[in-house]
Formats: C-alpha cells, structure tokens, sequence
C-alpha cells in the first residue's frame, strides 16, 4: 500500500466509526481524536478495524504514537512492513 | 390472551408512530421477539414482545400515531386460549385425528387473518364502499393518518384514469428501508433531553454527594489484562466502572430502583449508559443485568449497543429498562460531574476524568491517577447516608479489580 | 314605525326595546313586568321611557323577589294575558327556577291539555363588563334541559327587533335570552320588520367546507372568524342555532350534510352543555356524512372570573375559532 492507499484507508475506516464526521477536513498535524471528537469507545473501534486492514496489531502502549494524522500513517508504514 | 400495548420508551415520551409491523397475524412470537418498529424522537426503535403465543389482530395501522398505552395487537399467549377464537374451533372441526395429536404444530399456523382496524372518516368509508374503492389501500392524510373524503376522491380519480393499470408504487419507496439520518432526529433527541431534564428538575429534590478513587490498582490491572488481548478483544475502562456500579447497587439496592408512588426497588440491575451524540443531545441505552457479566461480556455489550445507539437503532427494552443512570465523562477536562437524575430513576453516578494528583495514605505522600466519582440521587427515595454507603462500597470495587 | 324597508343603524338594546313597544301597541294584553323596569328604566335600561309612554299598568315594577314575581306572571298569562317578564339576568333566575320548571313547563301536560301558560320570560346572559361569577354565568343549557319550554337565543339584531313579537304567539311559555355583552354592538338592519321563525335556526352565512354552528355571541364573533377564514381560502358556514329548544334537526344536518365537518362554539361550559347535545345529534343522526370528527369551542369550565384578561379568555374568542377551522381543515391534530 503506498501512502496515498494508506491515507484513503485511514479516512475510509473513520467514516466508519464516525460517519457524521469529515476526516477528509484533518490537517497533518492535527490530533485525530480531539478534532474528530472520538471518544475512547470509537478509537477502540478503529484501532480494531485498522489492526485488521493493515495485518496488525497495535500494543495500548502505542497509543500515544498514533495521535495525529502524520504520526499514524508513519507508524503504519512501519509496521506493515515489518508485518508483511 | 395479552393485550400489546404501546410500551413507554422513557419518562419523555407520549407517543410513536408505527412504521413497520415485523409480524402478522397468526405468527408465532417467543419473548424478545421483534414485532415492530415505532419511530420516535430518538430514532426507529425494535419493540420486543415479553411473552410468547401468537399475534392475533393487528389494532394499528403502520404510519399512525400511537400514543403510550395504546392496544397495538393481542398475544395469545396459550393454547387453551387459542382455542377460544371461534375461527380456530372451526377449523378443528374439520381436522383429522393425526393433526389434532399434533396441537403444538396446529398452534404454529395462522389462525384467522382478521381485517386491520382502518383509521377512516364515516364519509370516507361510505363513498368508498359507494365507488367500490378498498379503502385499505388508500393512504390517509387526515388527523392522525386518517382517510378522508379527499382521500377517498382522489382514489377515485385514479381508478377513472386508470382503469385497467394497477399503479405501481416508486420503487424506491418500497424497497428502501426506512433510512434514519441522525442528523434529521437532532432536534427531537435535544426536545426529548429537555424535557426529561426539565421534569427532572423540577420534581426530584436532589442531593449530591463525592468522593476520589485512588485507579491506580484498576488501571494496573487493565494494562495488564489488555496486554494479553488483540486489540479487538481489549477493555475500556468504562467497562471496570460499570462492573463496580453494579457491584455496589448489590450492596446497597436501595439506588437501584423507580420513583413512582414511592421507591420502587429493581431486582435486576440495568444501567443506562449516557453515550453523547456528535450531533449534540445523548441517547441512555440499558445495558441489561450488568452484575451477571463479566467485565469480556459487557465490553462485547458496549461495542454491540454503542454504535446501534449512535445509529438510533436501538431496542424498547434498552430505552425504558434502566433503573439508574452512569454518564462518564472523562475524555476532556472535567473532573466532576453533577448530574441530573432520568425520571423515573432516583440515582445517577458520575465519573470525571483520571488525573494524577497528589494523594496522602498511611503518612506517605505520592502521586497517584486519581478520579472524583459522585453521587446524584433522589431525596425522596434515599438519604444521604445511603448515599455514603454506595460510593463507600464502589470506591471499595474499584480498589480491587481482579474481584470485578 | 317606517314600513318602508330603508336600512337603519341602531344597538342591540335599542331593537329590543323597539320590539317591546311594538308588542304593547300591538295587543293589549302584553305587558311588561320586572325588577326595574319602569321608574328606572331597566337594568341594562333596555325599557327607559317605556313606563312614561304606556304607563304603570304596562311597565310595571315588582319587588326583588324572582320566585314572587315569576310567579305571578304565570298566574297572569294563566288569567288570559301576555305578561313579557324580565329577570334581570339568567344568574337570578335561578331563584325562580322552581316556578319556570315545576309550573310553567309543567301544567299544560299536567293539566290534560287544559292550562297553556303564554308567558315570555326574557333574560340577559353571558359575560357583561367585568360583573364576575354570579352575574356573568351562561345557563342556557339548564333551561334547554327541561321539555314544556321553548328556549331561544338573540344572536343578532334582527332577531333583537322581531323575536319577541313570535315568541308572543306562542301558547306556551317561551325563555328569551339576551346578552349583556352585546347590548352596546350597533348594526344595520331594515326598517322593515321581518318576523322571525322561532322554531328554525338561521344560516347567517353559507359555506362550503365547515359548519360553524353557534348561537348568542358567538354569532357574530364567528361570522368575523368566517371573514378572516375565507381570506386563506376557507368558506365556513356559520348556523345561528337560535332556537335551543327544540333544537331545529333538520337545518343542522343539511348543513352538515353539505360541508361534512362541524364545530360547535358556546359560551356556556362545555360539559352537558348545548353543544353537547348538537354534537351527540350530529352523531346520531349524520354519522356517515362526517370527514372528521365533531369538534367543540366552549367556555373554559370555571366560574367566570372577574379581571378583564381572564374573562376574555374564559371565553370563545374569534382567533380561536379561525385557529381551530384551520386546524381541523388542515388535518393537524385537535
């Protein structure tokens, strides 16, 4: 997946959890959660289904790397290669 | 035979419109079942029946009003029952010896198709009946969705221009299910909050009482329970406060009840869980019989009701079943929360936010996460020593997670 | 009098009195008994001049006592005259009530058809200025109750000019009321008097698509609500019932035949009120011509209080019955 592929998959899942929401709308740097006003329930919700696109699994303790728009797609980027 | 009425989704409610019926007469229902979907200010909601037997005459057309209370249908609820219905003892009669060894089966078919009462004005049935119009297939327009004259007559035209065509209905409109756009019920959730917060405060002396939780056993524990699961099969936190209410309301039962000509105390324990819309207003779905899950189930729960509640696709008895109310709201900056009771229930308990403070125990000085919980409840029912026994016992439970 | 049928401007006091004079000039027999009625002119001086014009053995002043003089004036048209007595208002009637309902309604069936009682008893009703309860009541349907009485209803000006001259004719006692509140309205009406039917009630205006049905004041506020209604494309047909017993069936059910949906605006209290019983008839006898459901506009069920934004709103006014036609025409919920 190259990162245009990743970045569309990324807002695509957001739709999902957050349909009334325009993830489209998110700056790089933006934080994710505090912009889109996703609670703790819908991040679960798409940390899941984000583990399941990307063939990954994301450690609670990593939480705090993914926050924004940039930091998300770099650690994607990572850990799907380290995945395969 | 049962009468099925119009159940009361919330103290806020008067009535819903009937959009759907799931059933007809003559089908068999078990409890649980979904017969209907009533719309109402807080979406299209699944109505589930309680007892089993089978749907006799459909009273309501879909489309009309329905206030609560109102006789939607009947449920035979035996076979003795059943039997009564003239229709089916005709058709006894004729039945052959091996069918009726077999009442169970015969129980199972239809019993009559009784005609739908028709909503209709005196006028509008008799032109009807003159103009050979079958007013069932007349849509009404009048109060209520009754059929009028002009209903009547427009029908008539129809025929006059047509007279061989069936005219066949927009094809959208029949197969497309009835779409709920949440931003369309926005105003009405904002209506129905206000009115249940206005009675609310009007009628419930409240008292409030707080006090801080030292999480960091509840939160050690999490991280850890989380780390041994995939990201789907994780815990929210939410869940830990959930399982220690309940625990506390077994303790102390007098907060987990209705204020309706007095205290009425509920045996089982389902809590409504304030899950706020991003389009403004909150919906309270009832989280059922919290005390006899544990903490896996009510999290399979959580991400089962939460996002139908978020969909306003929820089921009667998730809106009118919870005998108290859990609103937590520690995502943002707020540490306490003084919450308004839902009528008719007579608690609320609030959770804030975790920060880490400072925090005193045994003569030592630390810093621990730290989180206010407290108490809204209703005066009439209980005093504020109850109160203190409550949040006494669920500070207690969350200090010790590995029990919850 | 002008026979010549030019239109004159007068009040609603005015035509009454006129009818009353011409009721004493027409027949010797009449004459005019009441709490007032001749040195001071009247009450509501509905007879002012009248006792200087034919004397106190026409206009003639009795006692405050309603049971006494009521009496009296059955004894009178039982004795072969045409007594007109006034009470002042319906609220006193109340103590003559026994001999209105126990002798004048009663004696000709319980004499075997022997003793008619001619006796025309007039009385005002409804709300005046500001008189509060016990002079502002309306108790038509109390009246309208009891078999052996004509009860009728002055709605407008013509029927103040002219009913009371029928109602004279009549061999049986008849109850007139009149209305405080509109003793004041000016109108035009014809010089020529035009007798008046008094057991049919009236189309004031016709229509299409409601039948406002009505009597007293609520005349003309509705023909004022059938004004505005027709400015949003609403042709309302206002029935002034008039006679409230026996209640005129068949004009009733024509109109509602024709328009297929009816309210009913009283100024008197809703419950076993006279829209009641038109309603029940309406039911009754016109069920398969209704497209919706009979409605009611009626006094707000207290007694009538005495400040002046609570007595309008007691009430009938005109903006609820044009709120309520559109309501009903509309299709929203009553």
């Amino acid at each position: 997946m190259n990162e245009e592929e990743i970045k569309n998959t990324i807002f695509h899942l957001l739709m999902n959890i957050a349909p009334d929401t325009e993830p489209g709308q998110l700056q790089p740097n933006d934080n994710i959660r505090q912009t889109l006003a996703i609670d703790s329930f819908d991040y679960l919700q798409f940390i899941v289904a984000m583990d399941k696109a990307f063939g990954m699994e994301t450690p609670e303790e990593d939480y705090g790397k993914i926050e924004t728009l940039d930091s998300l797609m770099n650690y994607i980027g990572e850990h799907q290669h380290s995945h395969g | 035979m049962k009468e099925f009425r119009m159940p009361s989704l919330g103290a806020d409610m008067e009535a819903g419109f009937l959009r759907e019926w799931k059933v007809k007469p003559g089908d068999y229902v078990q409890r649980g079942d979904i017969i209907a979907e009533v719309e109402t200010q807080k979406g299209i909601i699944d109505i589930e029946v309680f007892d089993e037997g089978i749907i006799g005459e459909l009273v309501i057309k879909e489309d009309d009003k329905v206030p609560v209370g109102t006789l939607m249908t009947y449920i035979h609820t035996s076979e003795k029952e059943v039997e009564k219905e003239p229709e089916l003892v005709r058709e006894e009669s004729k039945m052959t010896a091996v069918q009726v060894k077999e009442p169970v089966k015969q129980m199972r078919e239809p019993v009559t198709a009784p005609v739908h009462r028709i909503r209709a004005s005196p006028l509008a049935k008799r032109i009807a009946a003159e103009k050979g119009i079958d007013i069932s297939k007349v849509r009404g327009s009048g109060p209520e969705g009754a059929v009028i004259r002009e209903d009547i007559e427009k029908a008539v035209q129809e025929k006059v221009t047509q007279p061989h065509k069936e005219i066949p209905p927009p094809i959208a409109e029949e197969i497309a299910p009835p779409s709920v756009s949440v931003q369309s019920y926005t105003e009405n959730i904002r209506m129905a909050v206000a009115a249940a917060m206005s009675r609310s405060n009007r009628e419930i002396p409240h008292y409030y009482l707080q006090t801080k939780v030292d999480m960091t056993a509840a939160l050690t524990w999490l991280t850890e329970a989380n780390r041994q699961r995939s990201s789907k099969d994780r815990l929210l936190p939410a869940v830990l406060l959930l399982k220690a209410v309940a625990k506390a309301l077994t303790d102390v039962p007098d907060l987990n009840g209705w204020w309706e000509n007095g205290l009425q105390r509920k045996k089982d324990i389902h809590i409504g869980f304030v899950v706020s819309l991003r389009t403004g207003g909150v919906i309270v779905p009832a989280i059922h019989h919290v005390d006899e899950k544990s903490p896996d189930e009510l999290m399979k729960m959580l991400s089962d009701i939460i996002p139908r509640a978020r969909a306003l696709k929820l089921r009667s008895s998730e809106l009118a079943d919870s005998t108290i109310t859990v609103t937590s709201l520690g995502e943002g900056a707020v540490e306490t929360v003084y919450g308004v009771i839902y009528p008719p229930q007579v608690a609320l308990v609030g959770f804030g936010g975790i920060t880490e403070e400072p925090w005193a125990e045994n003569g030592m000085v630390g810093v621990r996460p730290v989180m206010t919980v407290t108490l809204a409840a209703d005066h009439r029912a209980t005093d504020g020593n109850i109160g203190n026994q409550f949040l006494t016992a669920l500070k207690q439970h969350l200090k010790q997670p590995e029990q919850l | 009098m002008n026979d010549n049928g030019t239109i004159i401007t007068l009040t609603y006091r005015e035509a009454i009195k006129q009818a009353i004079r011409d009721a004493l000039n027409r027949d010797e027999k009449v004459f005019l008994m009441g709490e007032d009625v001749g040195r001071y002119g009247g009450a509501f001086a509905v007879s002012k001049g009248l006792l200087k014009e034919f004397g106190p053995d026409r206009i003639m002043d009795v006692p405050l006592s309603e049971s006494g003089f009521v009496g009296a004036g059955i004894g009178a048209a039982l004795g072969g005259m045409r007594p007109i007595v006034e009470i002042m208002t319906v609220n006193f009637s109340l103590l003559a009530f026994d001999q209105i309902a126990n002798n004048a309604a009663t004696l000709l069936h319980m004499s075997g058809g022997q003793l008619n009682v001619p006796v025309v008893i007039r009385m005002n009703s409804g709300t005046g200025r500001q008189l509060a309860a016990q002079h502002s009541h309306s108790w038509e349907p109390l009246f309208a109750h009891i078999p052996g009485l004509k009860v009728l209803s002055v709605g407008t000006h013509e029927d103040a000019r002219a009913m009371l001259l029928t109602a004279l004719t009549d061999p049986d006692p008849v109850i007139i009321f009149e209305y405080t509140s509109m003793l004041n309205i000016e109108q035009e009406i014809s010089s020529e008097v035009q007798p008046v039917d008094i057991r049919r009630a009236k189309v004031r205006k016709e229509g299409q698509d409601i039948s406002i049905i009505t009597y007293g004041p609520g005349v003309y506020k509705t023909l004022e609500a059938a004004t505005e209604l027709s400015e949003a494309g609403i042709d309302a047909e206002v029935l002034d019932l008039r006679v409230l017993r026996p209640l005129d069936e068949k004009t009733i059910m024509a109109s509602v035949a024709k328009t297929h949906r009816a309210l009913i605006v009283e100024e008197a209290w809703q419950s076993v009120s006279i829209s009641s019983e038109v309603s029940a008839r309406i039911t009754e006898k016109c069920f398969y011509e209704l497209d919706a459901p009979v409605q009611r506009l009626c006094g707000i069920e207290v007694p009538m209080p005495y400040p002046k934004h609570l007595e309008d709103a007691s009430i009938p006014q005109k903006d609820q019955i044009v709120a309520i036609v559109k309501k009903i025409l509309q299709h929203e919920g009553v």
